[in-house]
């Protein structure tokens, strides 16, 4: 084999290996990101019922039902607009009535959001930094606001890295 | 009067941080080689300052000194003494601490160590370590003071986060930063080559033990923290793909190419460039890791109160580490003796395949892990790359590498033979496919995923037995006749030989677990003690919810009773919800039962009013493989480690003998 082959051979693998990373990320790209909204992004731009999709906001204060079977029903609200939220399973421990909240799921034909997945802060002090943005932009919170339990963040960093946001689930 | 001593020894680790980096350069300039001896021991009286510092951060937090404000934030009395020795870590100043801690010990064992590495390199190498050291600590210094008062010092301190009381923090920080800070060498090893303008086999075998410590650590370090969260967060899941677990994997996956392109330069004394970038790209992807966890970009329980002053300042760090030593690169590296190309088909060949679909696979999860993070910085536009962009990118890349996994240990070093190589395959491959079948026709209406992966872990399992099976027979006319001399003859094979076949099992072993968790199954209900629930093939009745006290924190603990379908009694869960006053935080303690590998995870939920209570209940077949088979891979990379060949130096090319082949193509 001569030395030209050889390094012809040695390109092509690497490009095909790289095509073939480049088209599996257009590729998933394409189909399984999901976008962040707020109960006024949903109000205002008619999202598609079936499209997966990040709600977050504050639960909204004696929205919370709990139904049988670990089936809870709440409200995510923004105080300009709030969806109604159905969920089956453990609520995350600090999941609150007036506390931000992020719920993950579908948006349903009549407006109803099915969350499969709940995430609550982790920490007395801590919101939602999503949540966070999305208040501030409809100028309801503000920083080290009465939202904000403790004076200081003292969240607690560990060194490792899997705990991670998890944790606010 | 510690506590200040403390901080006196830190800035004087900066100072003399500075002149472990300054002396190797003058050497050069002045060529006066004792001044190279410097730096060593800069090397080894910065990691004694730092120490130092560490332990007077440590005794503040065991006595609990409230006066100083990191143990006030991160402190109670109440708290256990295992809590209070790993809450000195279980913060943002802690940890950077320890980080430093870590990179001087490196140091220090470098500057330290016995074999023979040439004295120009080595001091080369210590200079860069002591300007990541300085660098850092001036980071601790100025942004992060763990030492800092508060005055006046209140009586009682605010407790460590919950969440991480819990022996985990003890041990998978320490691991973890072991493995992160161990790439700082192989960095370290790389500019040092880059700033020489040479770099051949000895570097390779020089770097190589630093690379598998570090690749050993950061394998026990993730593994660790997975298990923790699977059994922490109460969720059951063993990974989930968020920035900070990928920010750990990243550095794993470049590390693990960069061993095996190292094992290439130092055998074939190929492929110098592609190590060096490797080398460095490493290290960054640690940084990066660093920068994602601490730097509050990210919000998780790593990340510490946003202080934007911090980030900007990692930031500046890694612009500095990752430009400098990529401009450093461009420049340099034209200058590094090009080794010759070689045969596709040939372990070096394989090798590189590794390389390529390590290097693709890593830069999935960096483009995953990234793309969020650029995406809402330049148009606002919150989105979240979950689970399933990684399963459709990572796992598509990750099936060829675990395929070619054994192909490569099957195939010679120059020249391989593809037809010889298929025939010691055709056994793995026969068998791995019937395993697979036969799980395939058990479960049938099962998942389908589920019996691929348990044939790919067998494939990986029977591969690396074959490893070691057709070394020890020999080839050609030295061919082992019986059994006993096959047996002799695997004992007397290297230390590496076994090591890299004990790894390679490693890997098997996690894929047969990460592929029976196809067959996982979870039930959820409301029980009132009497009532049961059940999952796969267990019944898990509740006996009695009933309060209990902790020394910092009030439990309502569910006893459970956990049975086969058929009514045996396999044994016992407790679970609870664990109050802390002193935070006014809940957090779910989940129950486990481990039967073999497998486990029954249970989860409590809300208690109702009325004696209810919400349960979670999961069983996990298998599950225990994922972490015992990382720990397999490390003790590999740790058997490996005490080959004779790590503390030799490499065989010089001499003109006059040739390479001494006396160890077997590995």
């Amino acid at each position: 084999m001569t030395r030209k082959s050889r390094r012809l051979i040695l390109i092509a693998a690497c490009g095909s290996v790289l095509a073939l990373a480049v088209g599996l990320i257009l590729f998933a790209m394409s189909g399984s990101i999901v976008f962040f909204r707020s109960p006024s992004d949903i109000a205002l731009q008619g999202i598609a019922p079936g499209t997966r999709l990040r709600l977050g906001g504050l639960v909204k204060d004696g929205s919370l039902k709990r139904g049988p079977d670990q089936n809870v029903d709440f409200a995510v609200t923004d105080t300009n607009a709030t969806v109604a939220v159905q969920y089956k399973g453990l609520l995350p421990d600090l999941f609150r009535e007036g506390q931000g909240v992020v719920a993950e799921g579908v948006l349903e034909p009549g407006g109803v959001f099915r969350a499969d997945t709940v995430l609550a802060k982790h920490d007395e002090s801590y919101m939602p930094r999503e949540v966070a943005d999305a208040l501030k932009a409809q100028g309801r919170w503000q920083e080290g606001g009465p939202n904000k339990a403790a004076p200081k963040p003292a969240t607690a960093a560990a060194a490792d890295s899997t705990l991670g946001p998890r944790s606010e689930r | 009067m510690i506590v200040e001593t403390g901080h006196f020894a830190l800035a004087l680790a900066l100072a003399i941080s500075l002149v472990q980096m300054v002396m190797p350069i003058w050497a050069a300039r002045s060529g006066d080689p004792a001044l190279r001896q410097i730096a060593s021991q800069a090397a080894l009286g910065a990691f004694a300052c730092v120490l130092f510092a560490f332990a007077a951060l440590t005794w503040a937090h065991v006595t609990s000194d409230f006066s100083v404000q990191n143990v006030v934030e991160n402190s109670h009395t109440q708290k256990p003494l295992i809590y209070k020795l790993s809450g000195v870590w279980g913060n943002h100043e802690g940890s950077m601490l320890l980080w430093v801690l870590i990179l001087t010990l490196f140091g220090a064992c470098v500057a330290a160590a016995k074999n023979s590495v040439p004295p120009r390199l080595r001091a080369n190498t210590l200079g860069v370590q002591g300007l990541i050291t300085f660098v850092f600590v001036l980071f601790i210094i100025t942004t992060s003071n763990p030492f800092s008062r508060v005055i006046p010092a209140p009586l009682e301190g605010n407790d460590l986060n919950p969440l991480l009381q819990d022996p985990g923090l003890a041990i998978h920080p320490p691991l973890l930063y072991v493995g992160y800070v161990g790439f700082s060498i192989s960095f370290a090893f790389a500019v040092a080559a880059l700033i020489d303008g040479r770099i051949d086999a000895v570097w390779a075998r020089a770097v190589r033990p630093w690379t598998l410590t570090a690749w050993c650590f950061l394998t026990l370090g993730i593994a660790m923290g997975s298990y923790w969260a699977y059994y922490e967060l109460g969720w059951g899941g063993w990974w989930f793909w968020d920035p900070v677990e990928n920010a750990s994997l990243m550095p794993w996956i470049a590390g693990t190419a960069l061993l095996h392109s190292t094992v290439v330069m130092e055998k074939r004394d190929a492929l110098k460039v592609w190590t060096v970038l490797l080398a460095i790209l490493t290290f960054s992807l640690s940084l990066i890791g660093t920068f994602l966890v601490r730097s509050g970009v990210i919000t998780s329980v790593h990340s510490f109160a946003t202080d934007p002053t911090r980030g900007v300042f990692i930031l500046a760090i890694l612009i500095l580490f990752i430009g400098g030593s990529l401009t450093l690169f461009a420049w340099r590296a034209p200058l590094l003796r090009q080794g010759g190309l070689f045969a596709p088909i040939s372990r070096e060949g394989s090798l590189v395949l590794n390389n390529l679909f390590l290097v693709a696979a890593c830069a999935t999860v960096l483009v995953g892990t990234l793309y969020p993070l650029l995406l809402e910085m330049l148009t606002g536009e919150k989105i979240t790359v979950g689970p399933p962009f990684f399963n459709s990118t990572f796992v598509p890349l990750a099936i060829p590498l675990l395929l070619i996994v054994p192909a490569g240990q099957a195939l010679a070093w120059k020249r391989g033979d593809v037809l010889a190589a298929a025939q010691r395959l055709f056994a793995a491959l026969a068998v791995a496919l019937v395993i697979g079948l036969a799980v395939l026709a058990l479960t049938w209406g099962g998942p389908v995923m589920a019996p691929v992966g348990i044939g790919l872990g067998a494939y990986l399992l029977i591969g690396s037995a074959l490893e070691i099976v057709t070394r020890a027979r020999g080839y050609g006319a030295s061919r082992a006749r019986s059994l006993g001399q096959i047996g002799r003859r695997a004992a007397g094979l290297p230390r590496s030989a076994w090591g890299t076949a004990l790894a390679h099992a490693g890997v098997g072993v996690v894929v047969l677990g990460i592929a029976a968790q196809g067959w996982a199954t979870e039930g959820l209900a409301t029980l009132k003690p009497g009532q049961s629930l059940t999952t796969g093939p267990y019944v898990a009745t509740l006996d009695r919810v009933a309060p209990r006290k902790g020394p910092n924190y009030e439990e309502a603990a569910a006893y459970l009773t956990i049975r086969t379908r058929a009514g045996d009694e396999v044994g016992q869960v407790e679970t609870g919800k664990r109050f802390y006053p002193s935070r006014k935080m809940a957090v779910t303690e989940s129950g486990l039962l481990t039967l073999g590998a497998s486990q029954v995870y249970a989860s409590l939920g809300e208690i109702g009013q009325d004696g209810g209570v919400g349960l979670r209940l999961y069983y996990k077949p298998l599950v225990l493989l994922i972490w015992l088979g990382a720990v397999v891979m490390a003790l590999g990379g740790g058997l490996s480690l005490t080959d004779r060949r790590m503390r030799v130096g490499a065989p010089t090319k001499a003109k006059a003998r040739p390479l001494p082949h006396a160890v077997p193509a590995e």
